[in-house]
């Protein structure tokens, strides 16, 4: 034991001396949260529009004060033909055009039907998207509070949105970056820093001495368990401070399912580590085979649910997947483990077949 | 008859102080053009970082130091053209073939096509490495690694060749023929600059200087060193002069 | 007997590392391995620490089988690889503290076996590994290996890059530990440091071309050397090639070394050769030969 202890005495000097990991270790998530939740958001927010209003009657008049009075638009300027909107959109401020067709009021009236049209600039695709969908939703409020009368047999569409009324993007990134910067830190840096020692030889010494190797590892990666621990717990904090993030669920299951990620990520590391023999090819396994996928299968930017069949298919076999979905039904659904005990096991699973592996690839000698 | 030399190196009060100390503390030597000058000193006494702005990779901080006509200072490009360097931890591409070597160094010291056509055929037949032209650098043993090594630091007819630990690990015999080489290019007019950790080698050298701890201890030839100091052997010469000061 | 190999062959992918190695050491000798980089030194190291299985042949280490004692060896052997392992980033008492807390003892519990060795690096302890010259990480690297105690101590060119000085006091060290009873097996490219050991073997391409000690090497050595100097020594060596009797002609320090074909050579018929080609001031006389001579004419 005491050996043991010597060992990650020295792991935590290699972390604090060298300023590179330090930087990684803490830098890295308090940077990224903030980048995206201030920068990276699929929000808008006071967005300017144009009005073109053939109409010119109260029905339309209302709408766009209503428009007017929401947060997320702003109404630039008034248009008078359809000319003009492609002018608008050439200069570039305007990003949304709402367009009431003539006598707006009148067919409402006797037509039961009217249409206005959102002409959007969709260079853009995602921000095109949400001004369509906000636009939406605020003539269909106006709608519904006019048909309050009993009168009323129209087919009312009511859309709510649960867990996340206010379709934050804070509450999908906070367990994205959680996710990315726990393997960032327990696979990548496990696997460099074993490699570093094969790299300087010092691992020949340590597989001559009566250390075992699995105390080797262990000793290794201890560490990092408990740095990734403190990320976790930084990340979280900042999400629920700063950012207003709730924790519907348990926070006990909550931590129970981040260790587990985190020995996934560090049993995947030390799998890296068997297969490379230098640090760089560590730090390019862990950057390719483990960022990019992360990053882009595993539902944090994009939804998995739009993705063609067979990345679909290829996303089940990114840990990360599994622990977004544990983490979010914790956080924003307040679920027990009852209804994640799928993806959980999932993760247990994973986990026991990188350390399977790894002891199959293990090496007590340089061969 | 060395007042009548030319000097191709000359090095007045040059100092390099780093943070916490000064590496090398005001050195002043001149170096004879086509003269083997050994330049010796133990693990730390600041031969390397000498060594380094004298090839204009490093700047110093202080005294000047010229260098082919050139001040290292003002003119590090200039000096960069006209000396070769060969270092014993990195000489050549292991993953490229022994031509591909010779072309890649040929060219970044701005050598035509042609003259580096003509320049591979010639080495290779100088060195008879004929049968290998194609083998990777990496395949090779040391030894011959390092005879090549020479030969491209010297592709661009440099009129000072730098060599820093050239014969480190190599065999016995590889060695000595790796001394031949020198010497042949010092027959042509090349200056040679040398650091070695063999004494026996410092024998070989026109004038060879020792430095500890940031200054040259001593200068001369290895006859005149060894009368100095009245030993048999240039190693004693050494290991009276270079105690182990850290 | 505290090393003992028996017909050990490595063969990596396309290389033959080793060729067939039988040798022993005694308890408490210092033997050398001496041979240029790629001799199959360093696999030889690795083959007896267990960090390597020979692909034929058997070898003991403090009478533990390679094959079958794995921990045993790694408990009682102390390595030096050929890089000086140190963690670059720890200082001086802490690499030590850590090797000595991984092998389950204390710095002081030792103390004595590494002490006059460390006293001379102890002044700088708070600096840090990657910050020390080369005398001071080999010195620092030979108290790691130390640091339990080990019967054998296995010591991968401790003296290579490293300056004559240094290389003077790390031999001297050798020798004290020598006389506490510790079987050293170090392995150096550098000729002249063979004649510090007690046995050497000389070693080259994966073959032990000679084992014996150092004097009864040069003994056996029948070849005459001359050493042959005059006013131009770099036009000697190809002077001396030309002559027509010449075995062999290798710089040697301030003189060539000379080998002749023939047991009759005359040494004034060469001194009138080197006349005629132009030199003055020539001298040849007999020498003695050095290990380095006999390693060249293998």
């Amino acid at each position: 034991m005491k050996r043991f202890i010597g060992f990650i005495k020295k792991e935590f000097y290699h972390i604090f001396r060298d300023k590179r990991s330090l930087f990684i270790l803490f830098g890295m998530p308090v940077a990224q949260i903030l980048l995206f939740g201030f920068a990276i958001t699929n929000e808008i927010n006071n967005v300017d529009i144009a009005v073109l209003d053939y109409a010119r009657d109260t029905e339309s008049q209302k709408i766009i004060q209503k428009i007017k009075a929401s947060p997320y638009f702003h109404v630039e300027n008034e248009i008078f033909n359809e000319k003009a909107i492609e002018n608008e959109f050439k200069k570039g401020k305007v990003k949304a055009v709402v367009l009431f067709e003539k006598d707006f009021a009148k067919k409402l009236q006797t037509e039961k039907k009217a249409t206005v049209q959102v002409i959007t600039d969709a260079t853009e695709p995602n921000v095109a998207n949400t001004i369509a969908n906000y636009t939406q939703s605020i003539i269909q409020n106006y709608q519904n509070q006019k048909n309050t009368t009993p009168k009323s047999n129209g087919v009312v569409i009511q859309s709510r949105m649960l867990y996340n009324p206010e379709l934050k993007s804070v509450f999908n990134f906070v367990p994205g970056v959680m996710t990315v910067i726990l393997m960032l830190v327990s696979a990548m840096m496990t696997s460099i820093s074993i490699t570093r020692e094969k790299e300087l030889g010092t691992m020949e010494i340590l597989l001559v001495s009566p250390l075992k190797p699995f105390q080797v590892i262990l000793g290794k990666v201890f560490p990092y368990i408990f740095l990734s621990v403190i990320n976790a717990i930084v990340i979280v904090a900042m999400g629920y401070f700063i950012f207003g993030m709730p924790i519907n669920g348990s926070i006990v299951l909550l931590a129970f399912e981040s260790i587990l990620f985190i020995i996934t990520a560090l049993s995947l590391g030390i799998l890296i580590s068997t297969i490379s023999n230098t640090q760089q090819t560590a730090m390019m396994i862990s950057l390719m085979g483990l960022m990019l996928p992360v990053i882009i299968l595993s539902g944090f930017i994009f939804p998995i649910a739009s993705m063609p069949l067979p990345m679909q298919v290829i996303s089940n076999i990114i840990p990360a997947k599994w622990f977004i979905i544990i983490v979010k039904s914790i956080m924003l659904k307040g679920v027990g483990l009852e209804y994640i005990l799928k993806e959980t096991l999932i993760l247990v699973g994973m986990t026991l077949l990188f350390i399977g592996l790894s002891i199959k690839n293990y090496k007590i000698r340089l061969e | 008859m060395e007042n009548a030399q030319e000097k191709i190196i000359i090095v007045e009060n040059l100092t390099k102080q780093f943070d916490h100390f000064t590496a090398v503390k005001g050195i002043s030597f001149h170096v004879n053009k086509g003269e083997i000058f050994g330049f010796l000193g133990a693990n730390g006494a600041g031969k390397t970082t000498a060594m380094k702005m004298l090839i204009g990779i490093s700047n110093s901080t202080g005294g000047t130091a010229n260098v082919a006509g050139f001040d290292v200072h003002t003119q590090s490009e200039e000096v960069k053209q006209n000396i070769g360097y060969m270092s014993q931890k990195f000489s050549m591409y292991d993953d490229l073939t022994v031509q591909e070597n010779i072309t890649f160094f040929g060219g970044i010291y701005g050598l035509s096509r042609k003259q580096i056509k003509t320049k591979t055929e010639e080495l290779i037949a100088e060195l008879q490495l004929g049968n290998i032209a194609k083998t990777k650098v990496g395949d090779l043993p040391l030894g011959w690694k390092q005879k090549l090594a020479f030969s491209v630091a010297l592709l661009h007819e440099p009129k000072i060749v730098f060599l820093d630990e050239p014969t480190g690990g190599v065999d016995p015999i590889t060695r000595r023929q790796f001394w031949e080489l020198i010497y042949a290019e010092a027959h042509k007019g090349t200056t040679i600059f040398v650091t070695t950790h063999y004494m026996d080698e410092a024998e070989y050298c026109n004038r060879v200087s020792i430095m500890v701890d940031g200054v040259i201890e001593a200068l001369d030839t290895p006859k005149k060193l060894k009368e100095q100091f009245q030993v048999n052997s240039m190693n004693e010469v050494f290991l009276k002069l270079a105690r182990n000061i850290e | 007997m505290s090393i003992s190999i028996q017909n050990i062959s490595k063969k990596y992918k396309n290389v033959q590392a080793l060729q067939n190695i039988t040798f022993e050491v005694q308890e408490g000798e210092l033997f050398g391995l001496i041979g240029p980089d790629g001799a199959g030194k360093t696999t030889l190291f690795r083959l007896l620490t267990t960090l390597l299985v020979p692909n034929e042949g058997n070898a003991t280490v403090a009478d533990y089988n390679i094959l079958k004692h794995i921990k045993e060896i790694r408990n009682s052997v102390g390595y030096m690889p050929g890089k000086f392992s140190l963690y670059q980033d720890l200082t001086i008492a802490e690499n030590l503290t850590f090797f000595a807390t991984i092998f389950g003892t204390t710095i002081e519990e030792n103390y004595d076996l590494i002490e006059d060795i460390y006293v001379q690096i102890e002044p700088f302890k708070n600096r840090r590994a990657g910050a020390l010259s080369g005398g001071m990480k080999q010195k620092l690297a030979l108290c790691c290996a130390l640091i339990h105690k080990p019967k054998v101590l296995f010591l991968d060119e401790p003296t290579t890059g490293v300056d004559p000085v240094s290389r003077k006091e790390f031999w001297e060290m050798l020798k004290r530990l020598k006389q506490k009873g510790i079987t050293i097996l170090v392995s150096t490219p550098y000729m002249d440091e063979a004649s510090l050991c007690d046995r050497i073997a000389l070693i080259q391409k994966g073959k032990i071309l000679k084992i014996d000690s150092p004097d009864a090497i040069v003994e056996a050595y029948e070849k005459t050397i001359y050493e042959v100097a005059t006013n131009q020594m770099h036009n000697l060596i190809l002077d001396l090639k030309e002559f027509p009797s010449q075995y062999s002609v290798f710089a040697f320090g301030e003189f060539m070394h000379y080998i002749d074909k023939n047991d009759s050579f005359d040494m004034d018929v060469l001194r009138t050769f080197l006349h005629d080609k132009g030199h003055q001031n020539i001298s040849i006389q007999k020498a003695t030969a050095t290990i380095e001579d006999v390693f060249m004419d293998l």
